[in-house]
């Protein structure tokens, strides 16, 4: 006789046992450390930090350390860990024009005031596997140059062209206004640009990176060319209600990417370059070049733009860009749904009961009728 | 499994670095503002700022912040996934309550003030003192006409539910019957039309007049509503076509219960199957009160 399975308990608490060993792999073979991944596999910390919406890399590395090297999982993680702590205030906009450069480059001008500085960048390399980082042979740190000359004032593309006018302005003037938060205010249609690229920051970079790529291919197309690319530390500063000056609190690596669109102009605006905005913490390029390109797309009902593409539709992009909310929902499949599927068994029972019922008595009339 | 605390005040569970319940009380606040804005104005969607809770989206969390945003030390819980207390995502939210909440749980219906659900209604009736909460994956009943909010919300305040309608002519047309079998929409208080959750129409008939207060969460989606106690809740139909449930032709293998919902479960691989109640506490108790069942179809030459 069939017993009701129970012991879901214990299999649960057994299956969590099984993926700590899984998690440690080998005995043998010694632990990973959180400072081994910390200063090793800093970019998957950085795209952590940036879609998991907390600056903390200790915590990040953490998270990719408990996750297996799952990023989703590490930046599921560190949400939950996210929502449980308190907001003492809100930072000033930070000031990436003060920025401590590690790495600037332009693709619109061969040459500026603040110079190209490729910093550490894969661009160039050639992507053959190099066998003596294998078995630990770690190659040979490379000596340091000299210092770059960080001290010079860098400005930024976008405000050498905002100078004659050939460009938009910022749009964000008016910054005495609150700043939306969809983590605190549930999102709705349709949402400002504030609200936009906050979701484009925390958005999965996959799903970003394919709808940028969409409107690189004539789905939204937008003629954008890299304005500037900057990454480095830049101060967090804060307000406090006794100082007449802000204090910072703190200093933050961050990557910038200004994308600069052709505009044919409209009845109101004249022809004008305009923006397209990426901003992602640590260093992740090809992030933020996708979340310029997809700003970009997404302003097209602000400019009068007609909305063809997925890529523009916002209510389309919003909706799915976030990894976390994709993958539970994907992921809750494996739920179980015996009671809808019995209800759908039935149904499909039903309907096969009447078909063939329905096909015999027309054979029946065939042959009747013959 | 331990008990409340005596004194009634919330306290933080031993050893426990969280809240009372996990959510800080600055949210549940904001929570149940939207719980009474819901209970208000019955079957109205109402946005809140959903958390992101140390469980996966489209596995509760809607529920569970629900839950922990309604649930006091001297409550007892129950949690059921499938209308069984030991599935396995119902044992995790249990245990999730037990641990931040330090609260008494229970698999008894008749025992529970808060009971936590997951596609099913239980079939002992409610009462006036207990609360139902649903977690709800898609919570626009016309999502699948139309995928857009902006739409649906215009659609909901302007009572513009023709699509619907036709959507269930044109089951007709094509099958014969209406061809939806859970989350079988429903009007609620003669106004809006509400997604009850996938349980199975079965469940619908459950939900009106019902003496405790039935609250909807959807976590991802970012919205609550709420059926208050004694409201009307109506499943569309045609005056031609009326609303139906699932009828089992065969009682209980278990407990020989009738007029409940079943599970198919699959014996062996030569057609074997049987029927039990998919509510395995209602199940259990009348196993207790001595009801026992018929053996299933089971073929020929296997042994019961």
């Amino acid at each position: 006789m069939y017993v009701a399975v129970k012991g879901g308990e214990t299999a649960i608490r057994n299956a969590h046992r099984l993926l700590a060993k899984k998690r440690r792999g080998d005995p043998a073979v010694p632990a990973l450390t959180v400072e081994q991944i910390l200063e090793q596999l800093t970019l998957a910390v950085d795209r952590v930090m940036t879609e998991g919406s907390l600056y903390d890399r200790r915590l990040a590395a953490l998270a990719i350390k408990q996750a297996r090297g799952d990023l989703i999982e590490a930046i599921f993680l560190l949400r939950a860990y996210r929502t449980t702590l308190p907001r003492f205030g809100a930072s000033l906009p930070i000031d990436t024009s003060r920025m401590l450069i590690a790495r600037r480059i332009s693709a619109a001008f061969k040459d500026l005031p603040g110079g190209q500085l490729l910093g550490p960048t894969f661009d160039y390399t050639h992507r053959l596997l190099e066998p003596d980082l294998d078995p630990d042979g770690d190659a040979p740190v490379p000596e340091e140059g000299p210092e770059a000359d960080t001290a010079a004032a860098v400005p930024r593309v976008t405000d050498l062209l905002g100078d004659d006018g050939l460009i938009e302005p910022d749009g964000f003037e008016d910054t005495a206004a609150p700043i939306g938060d969809l983590t605190r205010e549930p999102l709705s249609f349709p949402a400002d640009r504030d609200l936009r690229l906050q979701a484009l920051a925390r958005g999965d970079e996959g799903f970003l990176l394919a709808l940028g790529y969409s409107t690189q291919r004539g789905y939204a197309r937008t003629h954008p060319f890299a304005g500037e690319i900057r990454m480095g530390e830049v101060d967090v500063e804060i307000e406090i209600a006794e100082l007449d000056f802000p204090v910072p609190i703190g200093r933050i690596t961050v990557t910038e990417c200004q994308m600069v669109n052709q505009f044919k102009g409209s009845a109101s605006a004249p022809p004008q370059f305009t923006r397209g905005y990426g901003l992602v913490f640590g260093h992740a390029e090809r992030k933020a070049m996708a979340m310029a390109l997809c700003d970009r797309a997404l302003r097209a009902r602000d400019l009068g733009e007609e909305a063809t593409a997925p890529a523009q539709d916002e209510e389309f992009v919003l909706s799915h860009l976030d990894n976390v909310q994709a993958t539970g929902f994907v992921e809750h499949l494996k739920l179980p749904h015996y009671v809808d599927f019995q209800a759908e068994l039935e149904l499909l029972r039903r309907l096969r009961a009447e078909h063939d019922a329905a096909a015999k008595a027309a054979s029946v009339d065939k042959e009747a009728a013959e | 499994m331990t008990e409340a605390g005596s004194d009634g005040t919330p306290r933080r569970p031993t050893g426990s670095t969280y809240n009372f319940a996990y959510l800080d009380e600055q949210t549940k606040r904001m929570i149940r503002r939207a719980i009474l804005k819901a209970v208000a104005i019955p079957g109205y969607q109402v946005p809140f700022a959903s958390r992101e809770m140390p469980m996966p989206y489209g596995w509760g969390t809607g529920g569970v912040q629900l839950t922990a945003s309604v649930l006091g030390p001297d409550d007892i819980l129950k949690v059921i996934d499938q209308g069984a207390d030991d599935t396995t995502n119902a044992v995790a939210i249990r245990g999730f309550f037990a641990k931040t909440a330090n609260v008494k749980t229970t698999t008894r219906t008749d025992e529970a003030t808060v009971i936590q659900t997951r596609h099913r209604i239980p079939e002992t009736p409610l009462r006036e003192d207990q609360i139902l909460v649903y977690q709800v994956p898609i919570p626009e009943p016309l999502r699948f006409l139309e995928p857009r909010e902006t739409e649906t919300r215009t659609m909901h305040a302007l009572e513009e539910y023709g699509l619907i309608h036709v959507k269930l002519y044109e089951d007709i047309a094509h099958h014969g019957h209406i061809a939806t079998t859970y989350a079988y929409p429903v009007k609620v208080a003669e106004r809006y039309v509400m997604d009850p959750s996938p349980i199975p129409k079965f469940d619908n008939p459950k939900m009106d007049d019902c003496p405790a207060l039935q609250l909807f969460g959807a976590g991802r989606e970012k919205r609550i509503y709420a059926i208050p106690p004694y409201t009307s809740v109506v499943s569309l139909d045609f005056e031609d076509h009326p609303f139906e449930v699932q009828k089992f032709r065969e009682p209980c293998a278990l407990c020989g219960g009738t007029g409940v919902y079943l599970d198919e479960i699959i014996l062996d691989d030569s057609g074997g199957r049987m029927f039990v109640c998919s509510d395995t506490d209602y199940c259990e108790e009348r196993r207790n009160a001595g009801h026992v069942g018929t053996p299933g179809e089971l073929p020929s030459g296997s042994v019961a």
